[in-house]
């Protein structure tokens, strides 16, 4: 016998964007699949784009709902801008109502099958020559009749004849725990090949989805928790952290930071496909160099997209013009284009996407952000950890050279978590510090790490004036400045410690 | 009073519970329904649209479509008492049967 008419699982796209990545091509083909999710994990809105993507595809598509009317549904998907009616109209889409009817009570007289069901969802699959089905949610089948035996083994039929009839189907089902069994009512036992897990999770306050593919049987996926975000008008996007591969090209062309000096210590400049991160405390000039870092690009003759979460745009461009740049001349000319948001506006995931689509865009060659750390104040740990990864890969990704400032939350020294999770990613970091000395602040600056070139190691001293940043000599005799407790050394220490050296080189 | 009954039956084929459904139902009829009555039986898998537009979700369900209010009751029928409750029809010898004459 050949073993050549089996073949391998093939894959349909869902078109919901990052699913495809996600779960290596989409949802097993003519296969059922189990979505699982606590009450509001958007289970429907999935369901639904399943289907959508299908009719764009020139396939038909069923909707079977146990819980809510078509008309529910079709008024609540208006909301993503999809009208479901027309394409109903169009024999594109066919519902099965099966939601309870709220003025008939129904009386259970002996035993009883779902056969109607069944056959009534062939007849709709039939009319408008689906491929895909999607039903929701097989829990609210358990509320409408009183037979759960009975219920389970005629919903096990349902899926057998789902599969009979060839198409690829979700089966929604809901959980009472975002971390416990797969579903309620046991409706996971007849669905088990193929299980997608939606979480909603509330972590520190903060609601947390993510998409989990708990299996595949007999093809490959990937594995873990997937954050993902709901958007108006676009519904369910995944945010495929695994796409991120370090495949990066590396760059020799260097641009210029803005400030001359800077540029110096830094070897002739930033790598044109390289992420600067700027570390300071609160006034110590991160702006500034965000804003000379812009207007640097200019001279390149760069476009240059800034994403401010701290400052309005109004303050941005007044310190700009102070430091005389014309922040409005060059957005005229087309050359700038500056993104101000308040963090707490939208959840970290919508900052993601919304940023990558500002950048597809705009098409930057310099990208600015300013402030991480603003950021970091909206999300959790675990999704700050996420967007960091995921937008300075992007930025890598397309090979321009971006600049994100981070705050570190003492005045003296220390870092900041920002810096604990991006410091890896980062081919550059440049600290900004305060420095006591003396009973006066002053400030150094240091490149502390720059990849693939050399750069100055000393910690200068730099000064601002009405003109912007300049950057002095090396701060001598002085010893514990990262660290906060600046120490003055005396010459006699610093002669010792170098002849100390020089001995161990056999001089 | 002479009521007039309209009651549909639907089954899913002609399994051993769609026969049953039907013989429980002709009884049913003969022997507690005053009055003339119509009675249709609908096979789903021939005639899904019908299914599809009174929204029969199991099989057998019984539909009672007049006398108003429209009236459902699922199962193959095996139970008179719960039929009769569901079609909303009070027992012609319900009396009879209370007091044991």
């Amino acid at each position: 016998m050949s073993t050549s008419a089996i073949t391998a699982v093939e894959k349909l796209e869902t078109g919901i964007p990052g699913f495809e990545h996600v779960s290596v091509g989409g949802l097993p083909k003519g296969r059922t699949c189990l979505l699982s999710g606590t009450a509001g994990s958007s289970k429907t809105v999935f369901a639904v784009q399943f289907l959508l993507e299908g009719i764009r595809r020139g396939e038909g598509g069923v909707f079977v709902t146990f819980e809510e009317s078509p008309e529910d549904i079709m008024r609540n998907m208006l909301s993503f801008g999809w009208d479901l009616g027309e394409f109903v109209v169009e024999r594109k889409l066919a519902f099965v109502d099966a939601s309870p009817q709220p003025d008939q009570e129904v009386v259970e007289a002996g035993s009883y099958d779902l056969g109607a069901l069944v056959a009534r969802i062939e007849h709709a699959v039939n009319k408008v020559h689906a491929q895909r089905v999607s039903v929701d949610s097989l829990g609210a089948v358990f509320s409408q009749l009183s037979e759960a035996p009975t219920v389970r083994r005629e919903l096990h039929r349902m899926a057998v004849a789902l599969k009979r009839m060839g198409v690829t189907a979700i089966l929604t089902a809901e959980r009472t725990e975002e971390y416990g069994s797969l579903a309620r009512f046991g409706v996971e036992e007849f669905v088990a090949d193929n299980v997608i897990i939606l979480r909603n999770v509330l972590d520190d306050e903060k609601r947390r989805r993510t998409l989990e593919i708990l299996k595949f049987r007999g093809t490959d996926h990937g594995k873990g928790e997937f954050p993902f975000t709901v958007i108006p008008g676009e519904g369910v996007v995944v945010i495929p952290l695994s796409e991120t591969k370090l495949e990066q090209k590396s760059s020799t062309v260097r641009v210029s930071s803005g400030n001359d000096e800077l540029d110096t210590m830094c070897g002739g400049g930033f790598f044109r496909d390289s992420i600067i991160l700027v570390s300071g405390a609160t006034g110590c000039g991160k702006t500034l160099l965000v804003t000379a870092f812009v207007s640097g690009g200019q001279k390149q003759n760069d476009k240059c997209l800034l994403f401010a979460f701290e400052e309005s745009r109004e303050q941005l461009f007044r310190n700009a013009s102070g430091w005389g740049m014309d922040f409005e001349k060059m957005e005229r000319d087309g050359k700038l284009k500056v993104v101000c948001t308040y963090p707490e506006v939208m959840g970290l995931e919508d900052h993601l996407i919304r940023m990558k689509r500002e950048i597809v865009a705009f098409k930057p060659t310099r990208v600015a952000v300013d402030s991480l750390s603003a950021l970091e104040r909206v999300s959790t740990g675990k999704s700050f950890r996420e967007f960091v990864i995921g937008i300075t890969s992007f930025i890598k990704h397309q090979e321009i050279v971006g600049l994100f400032s981070s705050t570190t939350p003492t005045l003296l020294g220390g870092t900041s978590i920002t810096e604990e999770h991006i410091s890896t990613i980062t081919d550059s970091i440049i600290l900004l510090r305060y420095v006591e000395m003396f009973g006066e602040m002053r400030r150094g600056i240091t490149v502390l790490k720059m990849r693939g070139s050399m750069h100055d190691k000393g910690i200068r001293e730099y000064s601002i004036d009405g003109e912007g940043m300049h950057i002095g000599a090396q701060f001598h005799g002085i010893s514990g400045i990262l660290s906060g407790q600046p120490m003055q050394v005396s010459q006699p220490d610093i002669e010792r410690m170098g002849s100390l050296f020089r001995e161990e080189l056999g001089e | 009073m002479n009521k007039k009954f309209r009651l549909t039956l639907f089954v899913t084929g002609q399994t051993p519970r769609s026969e049953r459904s039907i013989r429980n139902l002709q009884r049913i009829c003969a022997e507690e329904l005053q009055g003339t009555y119509e009675m249709t039986v609908i096979d789903v898998v021939e005639q899904p649209q019908l299914a599809e537009d009174l929204k029969i979700l199991a099989t057998p369900t019984l539909v009672k479509e007049l006398p108003p209010p429209l009236r459902r009751v699922i199962g193959d029928l095996s139970d008179t008492e719960k039929v009769l409750l569901g079609l909303d029809i009070s027992r012609v010898d319900g009396f009879n049967k209370e007091t044991g004459k």
